[in-house]
């Protein structure tokens, strides 16, 4: 008997309704994996016949109950993912048969020892550089072992085929997301950068992928007309903006939203919740674990060290994109990314010439004020 | 045509007015706990003026740009700052340190274009608000704590947040240590956030001090023994955001 949270008459509407759409899918026996970091192989999880989701983060209402147990001075998207989940307000943390975490971070590392008390935590050890033959060799076997645990888990074989399958199947949904995200490469944009960022990320949170990724497809359609249609050749004053750093989840509207009401366009995500996991695919001609292990090694994220790729990345969007600003998002006590926004700023300032700004905030609304200004500010400049 | 920048600050209040001409006054007024209240007692002074806003094009500054509902445009402080440094100082390459009530923003400035800028973390450390709150504490003015500190000898003031060194200078008291000495602790205290932050950013060419502290003498001396560089500033040097959103009010 599958049951629902002992609070969950106190839920607001949208929760309970989420509640209602994972059990019915729990209730017709499908396994579900939650996940909280695009370092997830969701090849695996999808040949194991099971389903990954996104874990729920970036909302400030949970945070002080998270900080019964974890330290105030740490990242608000841990505090937030780890408040969700004990509480019992994420639906798919609470229906979750699994969870897979990697060792993106010692925060994220310790929290999951946490987590375990209440649920069935498998954790990835990531290598800490993405350069050396032995760094891929340890997260290959870091693959073969999640493929065990899910084969003894839900009590199924993932065959090489199944594999294939499920590569092709992300690699495609991939190009249709990379595809969306790159209308932002059009001049003037069609679409406003948060609601790109928005609809791009709320397929992680859908069931019905096919339909999901077929309404993103359509959607980039529908929009590449509009452009052609509306828009080219047409010359804004707006400037176009980068983001890059941390997980945009909880800081889209007073950061994203921002920006935008202040009259410049967010035209490019270099930052997790962009195409940033979706710019290399699975090579499909390769041994499946091989050719996995080889596209999750190379994200360019901050806890690689060093992470050359992200520089190059910074290049190209610079350039494809357009940008006549970068603005660099931190959360508060995100250490890789705050100590390499050292070097990002170089880069953007000194190499691309263009001007550069970081922001370190939180999930919380204290700072609103200060950040207006300073992104005011920024734009002014442009 | 009147030339109006309104700068409301977190402590203080700033207006300037130019004419087609020139600068023709400044005014200087306690902002208070309504920045709507505030922004009528200027129109009031504006009055009082002969500035006819009909004839004027107007625009506010500061964190209560917002709340001057005849502006004809809102610009952030660190435009103003920039634009009015550098009429006050005319340097093209200049980096300005501007101490306000609730930040301190360190700003470069190239031919009259800000470039680059930094603003301190999101408290009242190292800002006009930490001094003045000290001086309180040692039951002085403002302008006699900066005095007091010059015939001091450096203690360290351990803590940066406002809360733990009100405490920290008051045990300092209890314990008896001089006056003079505490004073000189805060000083340092407030140039040493200061230094690092003009380090992070990088000073390029001169550097000018804007905001309600240009004119003490002696805390401009410490700040530039500790950068060992000049610190220029001047008596308008308070108004640099009113006068530089009066100047960019001249574009609207």
């Amino acid at each position: 008997m599958i049951e629902l949270p002992k609070r969950f008459d106190e839920y607001e509407e949208s929760r309970r309704e989420g509640f209602i759409k994972i059990k019915e899918l729990k209730d017709k026996g499908v396994n579900i994996v939650g996940t909280f970091c695009t370092y997830a192989p969701t090849e695996l999880i999808y040949a194991a016949g099971a389903v990954p989701v996104s874990l729920c983060s970036g909302n400030q209402d949970i945070i002080a109950q998270a900080e019964v147990d974890l330290p105030e001075n740490l990242c608000p998207l841990i505090k937030s993912s780890y408040g969700n989940a004990v509480t019992e307000r994420c639906p798919f943390f609470y229906f979750s048969d699994l969870v897979v975490g990697e060792t993106t971070c010692d925060g994220k590392k310790k929290m999951y020892e946490l987590l375990k008390n209440i649920k069935d935590v498998h954790v990835m050890n990531l290598p800490q550089s993405q350069l050396n033959e032995h760094d891929f060799e340890y997260w290959k076997a870091e693959l073969i072992k999640l493929r065990r645990v899910l084969e003894e888990k839900f009590n199924v074989e993932i065959t090489d085929e199944k594999l294939r399958e499920s590569i092709k199947t992300r690699n495609r949904e991939r190009k249709i997301l990379l595809e969306f995200y790159e209308l932002g490469k059009l001049n003037p944009a069609p679409i406003s950068g948060f609601d790109l960022n928005s609809a791009a990320e709320a397929v992680a949170f859908r069931f019905d992928r096919e339909k999901a990724y077929e309404e993103i497809a359509m959607r980039t359609l529908e929009l590449k007309e509009k452009y052609e249609r509306e828009l080219k050749g047409k010359k804004t004053n707006r400037p176009r903006i980068l983001i890059t750093g941390c997980p945009t989840v909880g800081v889209r509207k007073k950061v994203i939203d921002q920006i935008e009401e202040l009259g410049a366009d967010v035209v490019g995500f270099e930052s997790c919740s962009g195409p940033k996991e979706m710019m290399e695919l699975v090579d499909e001609t390769m041994e499946p674990i091989d050719a996995i292990a080889k596209k999750y090694l190379n994200i360019h994220c901050s806890v690689m060290t060093p992470n050359p790729n992200r520089f190059k990345v910074l290049d190209e969007m610079i350039d494809d994109y357009q940008v006549d600003g970068v603005v660099e998002v931190i959360l508060q006590a995100c250490h890789t990314f705050n100590i390499e926004s050292y070097n990002v700023k170089n880069y953007v300032a000194n190499v691309k010439n263009k001007p550069y700004i970081s922001i370190e905030t939180d999930y919380s609304e204290f700072d609103l004020g200060q950040l207006k200004t300073r992104l005011n500010a920024f734009i002014e400049i442009l | 045509m009147y030339y109006v920048g309104i700068d409301i600050g977190s402590t203080a209040s700033k207006v300037s007015v130019f004419d087609d001409q020139e600068l023709i006054f400044n005014i200087v007024m306690p902002t208070g706990w309504n920045s709507v209240d505030t922004s009528n007692k200027i129109k009031e002074e504006l009055d009082k003026n002969k500035i006819d806003l009909e004839n004027a094009k107007v625009v506010a500054t500061g964190y209560g740009r917002i709340s001057v509902p005849y502006a004809d445009k809102t610009i952030t402080e660190i435009t103003c700052h920039g634009k009015g440094a550098y009429y006050l100082a005319g340097k093209d390459m200049m980096t300005v340190v501007d101490i306000g009530g609730q930040d301190t923003k360190i700003i470069n400035i190239e031919n009259g274009r800000v470039t680059n800028f930094l603003m301190n973390d999101k408290c009242a450390a190292g800002t006009g608000r930490f001094l003045e709150l000290m001086a309180n504490t040692l039951g002085v003015t403002l302008e006699e704590m900066s005095y007091m500190a010059l015939k001091g000898e450096d203690l360290n003031i351990t803590s940066m947040c406002t809360v733990f060194a009100e405490s920290e200078v008051i045990s300092l008291i209890g314990s008896g240590a001089k006056r003079e000495d505490i004073a000189r602790g805060v000083i340092n205290s407030i140039i040493g956030r200061i230094t690092t932050l003009l380090n992070k950013q990088g000073i390029r060419g001169d550097v000018y001090l804007t905001g309600g502290l240009c004119e003490l003498a002696s805390f401009i001396q410490l700040l530039s023994e500790k950068i060992d560089r000049k610190v220029n500033t001047s008596s308008l040097a308070r108004y640099a955001g009113s006068i530089g959103g009066a100047l960019l009010a001249k574009n609207i």
